[in-house]
């Protein structure tokens, strides 16, 4: 058994792909039509083309629980994933720069360094530096 | 504050109070990042923070989940998968990334990766190949 690929639930499937890809700097690894609303749409880390695949699900227009729940976590401000970085603060700044929205800038937790953003879609997402 | 960030300082009072134990588990760490292709032991990485060998163990299995030396295997394992890719040999990247045996490492290999390293070179040259032809 092996881990492809991993679902964030996105709220526009084409805006998420160009957050994902032109904000955040990952490429599209495959977009297969499932139906007029919805795509089989994956995207992969830059420096891991052929690592795990991030799938941007149109989950929460498709099912009224995944609408609740992904709300529900945005609210509270609890990330939906995290991805790793090896330098927070220029990832930070870089994003910033690019006019990424971080609801907690880079901070200290014990061994590792965080930050939140917005992922204009629905989500917080973590960034994280072990440190 | 909303909640996700009270939880995290609720967390890292309990968790993180001991400011000298992430100090030196953290020195651990970027010490065996810079050195990972020497050859480095748990006695060597104890001295450095002058501390006891059982003692580094237990701090940094405490904060990191896992032994410094299987931080160590998979860091050099992580390692020989990005020299791999880049052309290496087998046995060059075997002994690159600090292991002594190239029959060790490619068991190694195996196990965590679930191929051999040989197998994984050519499945990766394959896969890069098929992307550059469509």
């Amino acid at each position: 058994m092996k881990v492809k690929v991993i679902g964030i639930p996105v709220l526009d499937q084409e805006i998420a792909l160009q957050f994902y890809t032109e904000k955040l700097g990952f490429i599209k690894k495959h977009d297969v039509p499932l139906s007029e609303t919805s795509r089989w749409l994956t995207v992969v880390s830059k420096e891991e083309q052929f690592g795990t695949e991030v799938l941007l699900e149109p989950s929460p227009n498709h099912f009224e629980p995944a609408k609740t729940y992904q709300k529900a976590l945005f609210e509270a401000g609890i990330p939906y994933t995290q991805f790793n970085v090896d330098n927070l603060q220029e990832e930070y700044e870089r994003l910033v720069n690019l006019g990424v929205t971080f609801s907690m800038q880079p901070t200290e937790m014990g061994t590792v360094k965080i930050a939140v953003f917005n992922d204009t879609c629905g989500n917080n997402i973590q960034l994280i530096e072990m440190l | 504050m909303n909640f996700y960030q009270q939880e995290l300082n609720r967390i890292s009072k309990i968790c993180y109070k001991n400011k000298g134990q992430i100090k030196t588990v953290i020195r651990t760490r970027n010490f065996i990042e810079n050195n990972f292709e020497q050859e480095l032991s748990l006695k060597l990485l104890s001295d450095c923070q002058f501390t006891s060998k059982f003692h580094l163990l237990r701090l940094f299995k405490k904060y990191y989940g896992v032994t410094p030396m299987q931080y160590l295997t998979d860091r050099r394992i992580e390692k020989s998968k990005d020299l791999l890719q880049s052309g290496m040999t087998v046995t060059e990247t075997c002994f690159a990334v600090g292991f002594e045996s190239p029959s060790s490492f490619s068991t190694l290999f195996k196990n965590k990766i679930g191929v051999a390293p040989i197998e994984f070179q050519k499945k990766q040259f394959s896969q890069s190949t098929l992307q550059l032809n469509l």
